[in-house]
C-alpha cells in the first residue's frame, strides 16, 4: 500500500513518469491484436445466444446431485414426451437444464409434468421459461436503439463539456471495450442473455465514466499550455495520465472487487445464472475500460490535438526553447518542472503563493 | 466561498433527510422491506404481445380494454399482489403479467385466450346470489331491480320506424325451474344443467373472472356486477358482426346517455333475424345478453325487430357506463389476440436462493472494498466506509418507499446494478481523496487542501456521474423488462452517490480536517505530508 502511495507521489511530481502517450504505437498494437482476435473469434465461433434471443423453451430441474446420468435421463424423458431436446446440460452440480425449440404452452406443461415425474420432483420446483421467436429480436432492437441514442447524446455532451477530439477519443475507447468484451464472450462460450446485454450496457457507462475522469484532468493540465512554451499537448496530457494513474488503479480495484465477488459467489452458489452472465461481462469490460481510458482514449485524443495548428505551433515553440536550453541536464526533470510551472501559471502556483501569504499574515 | 462552507449544516441536513427517509420507510402498518421481483421470490411472469388482424393497428382503447380483460382474469387467480402492466403503446405494446408465488402451470393458457364478444338470447334469468327472502316474489324483484346499480337497458332501432326507447324494467322475472327445463335439457344430457344454474352463486363463482366462451354452446353466466345470473342460448351474433359503437346523447328529444350500434352487412342480417324472434317473446326471453369473455356486460330487451343494422341501446346509463359499454362493443369488432412473448416460472425456493446469493455477493464485495479503503486511505478511508454505509442505507430506504409508492420491484438485475454501484459510489470518494492528496503534495495545509481538493473533485464527480445518469435514463426509456429494472437502480444510486458525496462525505472530511490529530500528520490519517513526500512541509505546518 505504502509503495503505491510512494508511486503516487512520484507520479504526481513527474519524478516517475510513464511515457504512455509517447508509446502509443505499442498500445495501439496491443489493442489491435485484441480486436483482431475478438473479431476473428466471432467469425469462427458464433456467440452462444441464450434462448431469450433464439426463442424456445427452457426447463431447469433442481436435483440433489446432477450428473451425466441425469442428462441421459432428461434427454430420454424429453424424447418420450415427443419433443426434441436442443441442449441438456448440468448446471452447478445440482440442476439439469433442458432447452428445446419453441413449444406451445400446452406442450410445455406436458413436458414439465413428464420431467417432474421422471425426476420425482414437484412440478412447481421446475423453472420454466418460454420465449416467443420474436422476443429476442425485439430485445436486441431495443438495445441497439438505446445504444445509438446514448452514443449520440454522449458525443454531444462530451463535445460541449470538453471538446470534439475528446468525444472522438472517448468513443474510440468505448468501441474498443465493447468489441473486446464481445470477443471474450465468443471465446469463452458463455451464454449471451438479456443479463449479459445489461452487462454490456453497463460497460458503456463505466468506460465513459472512467474516460471522463481522466479527460477532466487532461483538460485541467492543458488549459493554459498554449500561452507558454514549456510542454507540448502530448506531454501535458501524459502528465495528467500519470497523475490520475493511482486514482485509476484504486477505482478499478474498488469497482472490480464487488464484481469479482459476484462471479465467485455466483459460480459457487448458483451455477450459471443472471448474476454470472452479468458479472463476466462487467469484469472483463471494466478491466478493459480502465485500460482504454488511459492507453487508448488519451493517445487518440493527443493524436488529433497534435494535428491542430495551435498545438503544432506550441510544439515548435517548445522545441525551440529546449534547443536554447541544451545545457539543462536531462529531459525528464525539464519536463517535470516545466509542467508544474505551466500548470502553476494557472491557479496552482497562485494558490500556493496565496497560502503562503495567508500563512505569513497569521 | 471556502469560508462560507459550514460542514455542520449540510451534515445536519443530510442526517435529517436520512432520518426522514427511515421514518417514511418504516411507517407503522406498511410493508417494511423492498418489493422483490419475481426472480427473487418466485412466481410467474408472462409477457404478452397484443396483436390485431393484419392491416389493422391497435388503438389505445382496445389496448386498455384488453388489459382490463386480462386484469379481470388475473384477479380471478386470487393471488395477492399480482400485477398487470402495459409497456409501450400501439402495435409494439406489451402486457406484462406477474403473479408471485407458486402458480399453476395452466395460467398462461388462461391468460392468452382471445376474449370474445357474443350476443346471446337470454333463456332464463335469476338473482346472482341467494336473496334474503326465501322465494323471490315478482314484487320483491321489482324493487330489487330498481335498486341495483345495473341499468335495465332496452334496444331500440334508430331507424325511421321510431320506437320509443322506454327502458323496460328488466330483468323482472325470476323463472321457475320448470320453465327452464326444455332448452336446458336439450344441451346437457346429464341433466344437471338446471341444477348447476340453480346452485350458481355469482358472488362466489369464478365465472366473473372470465372464461372461454364457445358461441355455439349454451352458457350459464353472471352479470358483471354479480347481480343476476343467466342461462344463455348459443350466440346469434359475434363481436366481429359489429361495425362500430359510440356512446352519446340522443340527437333529438330528451333522454340519458345511450350507445349507438352499427352492424356490418352480414351482422345486420343476423341482427334482423335475431331481433325478429326476440321481440316476439315474453320477458325475459326478449332480451339478448352482450357477453364479453364469458361475462354478461349488459342484457337489453328488444322491443321491435331491428332490420336496418343500426340500433340504439338506451337505459339509465351514466356517461361513463355508456362509454364503457361502447368500448366493449368496439372491442368485439376487432378482437385482440395475444401472443406469448415470454413466460418465466420460477419456484420460490430458487428465488430465495438467488436473493441469498445476491446478498452474499454484495456483502462480500462490500467487505473487500472496506478493507481496501481502510488500508489505503486510513482515516479518510474510514470516512469513505461510513459514507458507503450511508449510501447503502439511503438506497435501501428508497427501495422500500418506491416499492410502496410506484411499485418499484427489486430484481436480480437490480441487485447486480446495486453491487456494481458500490464501485462507482466509492470512486467519488477516491477522486476526492486523490485530489486532497495532490493538494498536500503541492505543499498545502490540510484544511486548504480539503477545500481546494473538493472544488476540483466536484467538477469531475458531476461530469462522470452525468454520463452514468444519461446511460441509466436512456436505458430506462428505451428498454423493456429486466434491463429497465437495472437502469432504474443504476440511476437512483447515482443520485444517492451525489447526495452522499456532496452533503455527507465532504462535511465529514472538512470536520475531520479541522481536528488536531489529522493535522499532526500521523501515518494513520492517510494524508500525512511526510508520507506524501512533502519534506519541507513539517516546519511549515507547525
Amino acid at each position: 500500500m505504502a509503495s503505491l502511495s510512494q508511486l503516487g507521489n512520484g507520479l504526481y511530481r513527474g519524478e516517475v513518469s510513464l511515457n504512455i502517450v509517447g508509446r502509443r504505437r505499442t498500445w495501439y498494437l496491443i489493442s489491435a491484436i485484441l480486436i483482431v482476435l475478438s473479431i476473428s473469434t466471432l467469425g469462427v465461433q458464433k456467440l452462444n445466444l441464450g434462448i431469450e434471443f433464439k426463442g424456445g423453451a427452457e426447463f431447469s430441474v433442481p436435483l440433489a446431485v446432477a450428473d451425466d446420468s441425469s442428462v441421459t435421463k432428461a434427454r430420454e424423458s424429453v424424447i418420450a414426451a415427443g419433443e426434441t431436446p436442443s441442449s441438456v446440460t448440468v448446471i452447478g452440480g445440482n440442476k439439469v437444464r433442458i432447452q428445446t425449440p419453441a413449444l406451445s404452452t400446452e406442450d410445455s406443461n406436458a413436458l414439465s409434468a413428464a420431467l417432474a415425474t421422471s425426476f420425482a420432483v414437484t412440478e412447481s420446483d421446475i423453472k420454466v421459461q418460454l420465449v416467443g421467436p420474436t422476443w429476442g429480436e425485439e430485445v436486441s432492437k431495443n438495445a441497439a436503439r438505446a445504444l445509438v441514442v446514448f452514443l449520440v447524446l454522449v458525443a454531444i455532451f462530451l463535445s460541449i463539456y470538453f471538446e470534439w477530439p475528446m468525444a472522438v477519443g472517448a468513443l474510440v475507447a468505448l468501441a474498443h471495450d465493447v468489441i473486446i468484451t464481445v470477443g471474450i464472450y465468443a471465446l469463452s462460450g458463455f451464454e449471451v442473455t438479456p443479463a449479459s446485454v445489461i452487462g454490456f450496457l453497463t460497460i458503456l457507462g463505466y468506460s465513459l465514466y472512467d474516460t471522463v475522469v481522466v479527460f477532466d484532468k487532461v483538460k485541467e493540465n492543458t488549459k493554459d499550455i498554449y500561452g507558454g512554451s514549456r510542454a507540448t499537448y502530448s506531454e501535458a496530457a501524459n502528465l495528467a495520465l500519470n497523475q490520475t494513474l493511482v486514482r485509476s488503479i484504486n477505482t478499478s480495484i474498488v469497482a472490480l472487487l464487488p464484481v469479482l465477488s459476484i462471479l465467485v459467489v455466483g459460480v459457487s452458489l448458483l451455477g450459471v445464472g443472471t448474476l454470472n452472465d452479468l458479472a463476466l461481462a462487467l469484469f472483463v469490460g471494466m478491466l478493459v475500460g480502465t485500460y482504454s481510458s488511459l492507453f487508448v482514449a488519451t493517445p487518440v485524443l493527443c493524436q488529433i490535438k497534435e494535428r491542430q495548428p495551435a498545438s503544432l505551433a506550441l510544439a515548435k515553440r517548445v522545441a525551440a526553447r529546449r534547443k536554447g536550453a541544451v545545457e539543462t541536464p536531462a529531459t525528464k526533470p525539464v519536463l517535470a518542472s516545466g509542467i508544474s510551472t505551466v500548470s502553476a501559471a494557472g491557479p496552482r502556483q497562485q494558490t500556493v503563493k496565496k497560502t503562503r501569504s495567508r500563512r505569513s499574515g497569521h | 466561498m471556502a469560508k462560507h462552507y459550514r460542514p455542520g449544516r449540510s451534515l445536519l441536513l443530510f442526517t435529517l433527510g436520512l432520518i426522514g427517509l427511515l421514518v417514511w420507510a418504516f411507517l407503522p402498518g406498511q410493508n417494511h422491506s423492498p418489493k422483490l421481483g419475481l426472480d427473487l421470490r418466485g412466481g410467474t411472469q408472462v409477457i404478452l404481445a397484443p396483436k390485431v388482424a393484419a392491416g389493422q393497428s391497435l388503438g389505445q382503447d382496445q389496448l386498455n380494454q384488453t388489459v382490463a380483460i386480462i386484469r379481470q382474469r388475473v384477479d380471478g387467480f386470487g393471488v395477492a399482489e399480482s400485477e398487470v402492466t402495459i409497456q409501450g403503446s400501439g402495435d409494439t405494446a406489451k402486457i406484462i403479467v406477474t403473479i408471485p408465488g407458486e402458480t399453476s402451470r395452466t395460467v398462461v393458457d388462461q391468460l392468452k385466450t382471445t376474449a370474445q364478444l357474443n350476443f346471446r338470447p337470454v333463456v332464463a334469468i335469476d338473482f346472482g346470489s341467494p336473496q334474503p327472502s326465501a322465494s323471490p316474489t315478482p314484487t320483491a324483484t321489482a324493487t330489487d331491480a330498481s335498486s341495483t346499480p345495473s341499468p335495465a337497458p332496452s334496444a331500440a332501432s334508430s331507424e325511421t320506424p321510431a320506437v320509443e326507447a322506454t327502458p323496460t324494467p328488466t330483468p323482472t322475472i325470476s323463472v321457475a325451474p320448470e320453465l327452464l327445463v326444455p332448452p336446458i335439457q336439450s344441451i346437457d344430457a346429464s341433466g344437471d344443467f338446471a341444477d348447476r344454474f340453480a346452485s350458481l352463486d355469482c358472488s362466489k363463482s369464478e365465472i366473473l373472472n372470465g372464461a372461454t366462451d364457445d358461441p355455439t354452446q349454451y352458457l350459464i353466466s353472471c352479470e358483471k356486477d354479480g347481480s343476476y345470473k343467466y342461462v344463455l342460448a348459443p350466440a346469434d351474433l359475434v363481436g366481429t358482426d359489429i361495425e362500430s359503437a359510440t356512446a352519446g346523447l340522443p340527437q333529438q328529444g330528451a333522454g340519458g346517455w345511450q350507445v349507438e350500434l352499427l352492424m356490418t352487412t352480414e351482422g345486420a342480417k343476423k341482427f334482423a333475424t335475431s331481433t325478429q324472434s326476440l321481440s316476439a317473446q315474453q320477458a325475459p326471453n326478449d332480451q339478448f345478453a352482450i357477453v364479453l369473455d364469458g361475462v354478461v356486460i349488459s342484457a337489453p330487451s328488444v322491443n321491435e325487430p331491428i332490420l336496418g343494422g343500426s340500433a340504439v341501446i338506451s337505459g339509465s346509463f351514466t356517461a361513463d357506463e355508456a362509454r364503457a359499454l361502447a368500448q366493449v362493443l368496439k372491442y368485439g369488432a376487432l378482437p385482440v389476440s395475444l401472443e406469448v412473448d415470454e413466460v418465466q416460472q420460477i419456484s420460490p425456493t430458487l428465488g430465495a436462493d438467488q436473493l441469498r446469493a445476491g446478498l452474499i455477493a454484495g456483502g462480500f464485495g462490500l467487505l473487500l472494498v472496506i478493507i481496501y479503503l481502510l488500508l489505503y486511505y486510513r482515516a479518510l478511508g474510514a470516512i469513505a466506509v461510513v459514507s458507503l454505509f450511508a449510501a447503502a442505507a439511503m438506497t435501501y430506504f428508497i427501495f422500500i418507499i418506491l416499492g410502496r409508492g410506484i411499485g418499484f420491484t427489486l430484481t436480480l438485475a437490480g441487485v447486480a446494478g446495486a453491487i456494481v454501484s458500490i464501485g462507482i459510489t466509492a470512486d467519488s470518494f477516491v477522486i476526492y481523496f486523490e485530489r486532497i492528496r495532490d493538494e498536500i503534495r503541492e505543499g498545502k495545509r490540510l484544511r486548504v487542501a480539503v477545500e481546494q481538493g473538493w472544488t476540483r473533485a466536484r467538477r469531475t464527480i458531476l461530469a462522470a456521474d452525468f454520463v452514468s445518469l444519461l446511460a441509466a435514463a436512456i436505458l430506462f426509456y428505451l428498454s423493456v423488462g429486466s434491463v429497465r429494472g437495472f437502469a432504474f437502480t443504476l440511476g437512483l444510486i447515482t443520485f444517492v452517490d451525489i447526495a452522499v458525496a456532496f452533503m455527507f462525505t465532504r462535511s465529514l472530511v472538512t470536520r475531520l480536517a479541522s481536528t488536531k490529530w489529522m493535522n499532526k500528520g500521523s501515518a494513520m490519517t492517510g494524508v500525512s505530508p511526510a508520507r506524501l513526500g512533502v519534506i519541507t512541509s513539517k516546519q511549515e505546518v507547525n
